[in-house]
């Protein structure tokens, strides 16, 4: 049973409330007993690979992700159901929206090799020039954690941290993150031990659906490291660049102060 | 996105000989990648300027100087600017957000490009995106546009907050292109789009904004800036003030105002200040030459109430700054 317990640790936690939602909506029509195949079939399925790729953290690591799972949910539950076409989920398509064509092949002098450092990992690609550095987490590295919303700079849901700066990775080309430092959500926690923020929006609630929280942890560090945490107005105020669409502010203000608590009180 | 060559400049030099014909310079990239994405922007060649050496912030007893690849929350942070130029701190604190301030280059800042819808959209017509398609926003939802400096052809505000301080501090930028360096007040950079709001200022093909100077003013140490949103942070204005004071006990032997929001460039106010100039502070003063901002504006269908919003702006920022408030 290694693939339950295995979902990538960080990557589970900031998003648990949403993959159970997920699943259950998939799963219970399914009932139990299919429900437990499913498990058995991720599982077999983790033990099995032995061949990762090279550019996949995911795979190379042995786990599975969240998205495999609701990918292979999707595959085994149209199976069952007759004459139900096989279609990606929402999510998916909101993914792909914007990325780069693999159809629009650039010519030589658009593609490039392109030398990343991503939670302390080095890793060579060859990129379309426009390829975002989110693109190039998601699509290319399998870091599904770090979340695209709009895109376009308006909702932070994709911040990383860029040589421990804050930004926002739709707006960074993957090609001017070389020889940077990028962390995204995956690369916080230490030896499996939650990152003090991590912990505390689990802690005081601080999501509700759990898309814009990758985004906001990533912020909410740097927003405390910055040291603009001396008021509940001055940490609304640095968060301003988060949205969060299902109105969990005041627990994310919550979550922020007892963070800072701890950090600044060394324990970490 | 279209497709387009990547390359880095090695100096000032290479950078102006590469950044030309259908090529975009780029340092932060939060306007240009946002208006490539949209297809807005389609530059065939990008040349990063992040290696150059336009960087640093410091002061004599004549001026400020900022090298125009600092982000904006570095100047903003800044000691020296914080304590001798409040106004440019503010101005720069309440722009974006957080991790737009850390990408986002203060000379990028400078040259950003409107908010207007009909000019992010390209199913519309749009003079500034496409020359002679004409304006879709003079009868359309206009309730962000400019009040100010208008034509027939566009009423596009500029988005910028640090120029509407700069402006009214009277800064001046060092331009550098291949046949040599100039010099211009930042204020005359910026051009009214008459018939031609395709071309929003004076940067030359090729040419890079190398270094930003604020002379030392007494003016510039008790500034500040007021911004006016529709939502308390992350926002561009509807209006805002950049206003200096500076005061021999209650009179007023200096003043500097310039406003955002309302103007198709910043648009600095030397009426209001000639209005303040030798007088006592008061409500009433600051009233009477608030009124002066607005005149000759030209309010659209859904902006009327900037006439008199960008008033109770410049007002607010001088009751502020006169201990009035």
């Amino acid at each position: 049973m290694r693939l339950g317990r295995k979902i990538l640790f960080t990557h589970f936690l900031v998003t648990h409330r949403a993959v159970p939602r997920l699943t259950r909506r998939a799963v219970l029509p399914l009932g139990r007993g299919v429900s437990l195949l499913l498990l058995l079939l991720m599982e077999h399925k983790s033990d099995s690979s032995t061949e990762p790729s090279s550019n996949s953290f995911l795979d190379s690591s042995g786990v599975s992700s969240r998205r495999d799972f609701i990918g292979r949910l999707a595959a085994i539950s149209a199976g069952l159901t007759v004459a139900v076409p096989l279609v990606r989920s929402p999510a998916g398509d909101a993914i792909r929206r914007d990325r780069v064509d693999p159809g629009d092949k650039p010519d030589g002098n658009n593609s490039l090799d392109c030398a990343l450092d991503v939670n302390g990992k080095k890793v060579k690609l060859t990129i379309d020039t426009r390829t975002t550095l989110l693109d190039a987490l998601r699509d290319r590295l399998g870091l599904m954690g770090t979340k695209k919303g709009c895109d376009h700079g308006a909702c932070g849901a994709c911040t990383v941290h860029v040589n421990g700066a804050r930004v926002l990775s739709c707006l960074t080309l993957a090609v001017m993150a070389q020889n940077k430092k990028i962390t995204t959500i995956e690369g916080l926690a230490v030896n499996n031990e939650l990152h003090p923020v991590q912990a505390s929006f689990i802690a005081c609630d601080g999501f509700q659906c759990g898309y814009c929280t990758p985004g906001q942890i990533m912020s909410a560090v740097a927003c405390i490291e910055e040291g603009h945490t001396g008021s509940d107005t001055e940490i609304r105020e640095f968060m301003s660049g988060n949205l969060c669409r299902c109105g969990a502010y005041p627990n994310i203000v919550d979550a922020i102060k007892v963070a800072a608590a701890k950090m600044k009180g060394g324990v970490s | 996105m279209r497709p387009f060559e990547y390359g880095s400049a090695l100096d000032v030099a290479d950078a102006c000989s590469k950044g030309t014909g259908q090529a975009s310079f780029i340092a932060g990239g939060t306007t240009l990648i946002d208006l490539m994405k949209l297809e807005v922007m389609n530059p065939s060649r990008l040349v990063d300027l992040n290696n150059l050496p336009m960087r640093g912030i410091a002061m004599d007893d004549k001026e400020l100087r900022i090298g125009t690849l600092e982000k904006m929350s570095a100047v903003a942070a800044d000691p020296i600017v914080a304590t001798n130029y409040p106004v440019i701190s503010e101005a720069l604190l309440q722009s974006a957000s957080p991790q737009i301030r850390n990408m986002a280059s203060i000379g990028g800042n400078l040259l950003q490009r409107t908010r207007c819808g009909y000019f992010r959209d390209t199913s519309t017509p749009c003079n500034k995106r496409e020359p002679g398609a004409g304006c879709s926003a003079i009868h359309g939802e206009n309730r962000m546009h400019a009040i100010l400096g208008t034509s027939e052809s566009c009423v596009a505000t500029h988005p910028s907050d640090l120029a509407v301080a700069l402006v009214a501090l009277d800064a001046s930028i060092r331009l550098q292109g291949a046949q040599g360096y100039r010099w211009l007040k930042l204020e005359d950079f910026y051009l009214l789009p008459g018939q031609t709001p395709d071309k929003e200022n004076q940067l030359q093909s090729g040419e890079i904004i190398t270094e930003i100077y604020v002379p030392r003013l007494p003016v510039a140490r008790k500034s500040t800036y007021v911004k006016v949103r529709d939502r308390a942070s992350y926002e561009f204005a509807l209006t805002s003030a950049a206003v200096g004071l500076d005061l021999d006990s209650a009179t007023i032997r200096d003043a500097r105002v310039a406003v955002g929001g309302v103007g198709t460039r910043p648009w600095n106010l030397p009426e209001v200040r000639q209005a303040l100039i030798g007088k006592q502070l008061g409500e009433e003063l600051f009233r009477s030459a608030a009124k002066l901002s607005v005149e000759g504006a030209r309010p659209l269908r859904d902006n009327g109430f900037k006439i008199q919003l960008v008033q109770s702006t410049i007002v607010r920022a001088l009751m502020n700054l006169g201990g009035l408030a």
